[in-house]
């Protein structure tokens, strides 16, 4: 081998080792939609995208099953027993708005956003399958009574829903990981399936 | 940002370089009011708890800007020593406090929850009094608790009495 190919075959390695590691860190970051697939998103593809949202820690954490709020990606109990308390904001005087404000705080790693509380016991998806939790969104004596289209506001617009592309920092200043849908294909991909009467696959 | 706030009584309006400064630093450092203290800074041990409102808040992870318009009230602002709050007289009856550095947030803790519920269960404190002590001054806390309620209850029956006597 000469040497302009010894360095032509080093170089290929290179570049294919920069490309393919630049894809592995775009696909742990995101579950990419092209321009094209989020043309021809299926209503299957956009049922997985929105289950892979609200299956991530940043949404299931404060839809407990158990009545006690989880934290970080480990989902642990949250600290110092908080609870749900009567009206899904921890207890009379202790309750969520003691140390959540409608913000997140930089200084402190508290998260926050407006009404921060926890989902009503109705909403817990904790330890169900995905086809267990659509339906428990989909039934209006489940969610609150919200219509498809409601549904579809709160899902879009609601700030609190929005927090998770928003999390902020840990008490540690470490950014809190986001859903594996970036917001923009979620709400396209809520919007997609609901379009199609939000039909939950049978398998 | 111009913060307008009262605290403990008295209006105050201040002139804030960062809106997101915490709330505690504006007590200690600007009015100087040392008795809320810094403790793990992270909204988790209660040390620097006060009221906004007459709702006990983490005030080392709330931002000023939220505090503008508002009725804030620290230790200092509970009541004195010629007429002390019922968690004031509690815990000076219980001797609560060992190095001390805690206790004023438990105090503020606690006076907010007396103001909601004057006959708190075992369980209603161990829900609600969530705050540290490193020197674990639980027990004498929990029974100064309890008493701070009866007094609160006291004091609550014999407004309503003086109330129906006409008297102020």
């Amino acid at each position: 081998m000469n040497r302009t190919a010894f360095l032509l075959f080093i170089f290929s390695l290179v570049a294919f080792y920069l490309i393919g590691s630049n894809n592995e860190a775009s696909l742990e970051a995101y579950e990419v939609i092209s321009e094209e697939q989020r043309d021809s998103l299926t209503t299957e593809r956009a049922y997985e995208q929105v289950m892979n949202v609200l299956m991530h820690p940043r949404c299931m954490n404060c839809h407990p099953t158990d009545d006690v709020p989880k934290q970080g990606m480990d989902r642990h109990p949250h600290y110092f027993g908080m609870s749900r308390g009567k009206e899904n904001k921890g207890f009379s005087v202790t309750k969520c708005a003691t140390c959540h404000q409608e913000e997140n705080n930089l200084n402190s790693g508290v998260p926050g956003a407006p009404h921060w509380s926890l989902a009503p016991s109705s909403m817990g998806w904790q330890g169900l399958s995905r086809s267990e939790i659509a339906q428990r969104l989909l039934n209006p004596e489940t969610n609150g009574g919200k219509s498809h289209e409601e549904l579809v506001t709160h899902m879009t617009e609601d700030e609190l829903v929005l927090w998770a592309w928003n999390p902020g920092v840990d008490a540690n200043g470490v950014q809190r990981e986001k859903p594996p849908v970036s917001e923009e294909d979620f709400k396209k991909a809520v919007e997609k399936w609901f379009d199609e009467g939000a039909p939950i696959p049978s398998k | 940002m111009k913060i307008a706030l009262k605290v403990n009584g008295e209006q105050h309006s201040l002139e804030i370089a960062d809106e997101n400064t915490p709330l505690l630093w504006i007590v200690r450092d600007l009015l100087n009011l040392k008795g809320t203290k810094f403790g793990c800074g992270k909204a988790a041990c209660g040390a620097c708890t006060l009221h906004v409102d007459g709702e006990a808040v983490r005030s080392c992870s709330y931002a000023v800007k939220f505090a503008d318009g508002k009725k804030v009230t620290t230790i200092e602002g509970l009541r004195n020593e010629e007429a002390p709050h019922p968690v004031q007289q509690a815990w000076l009856e219980h001797v609560v406090p060992q190095c001390g550095y805690c206790q004023p947030g438990f105090m503020m803790a606690t006076a907010a929850l007396i103001s909601k519920n004057q006959e708190p269960t075992d369980e209603d404190i161990d829900n609600n009094i969530i705050n540290i002590c490193r020197c674990a001054t639980y027990y004498r806390m929990r029974k100064a608790i309890h008493r701070a309620a009866e007094l609160e209850r006291d004091r609550l029956s014999l407004s309503t009495k003086n109330i129906e006597n006409g008297e102020e």
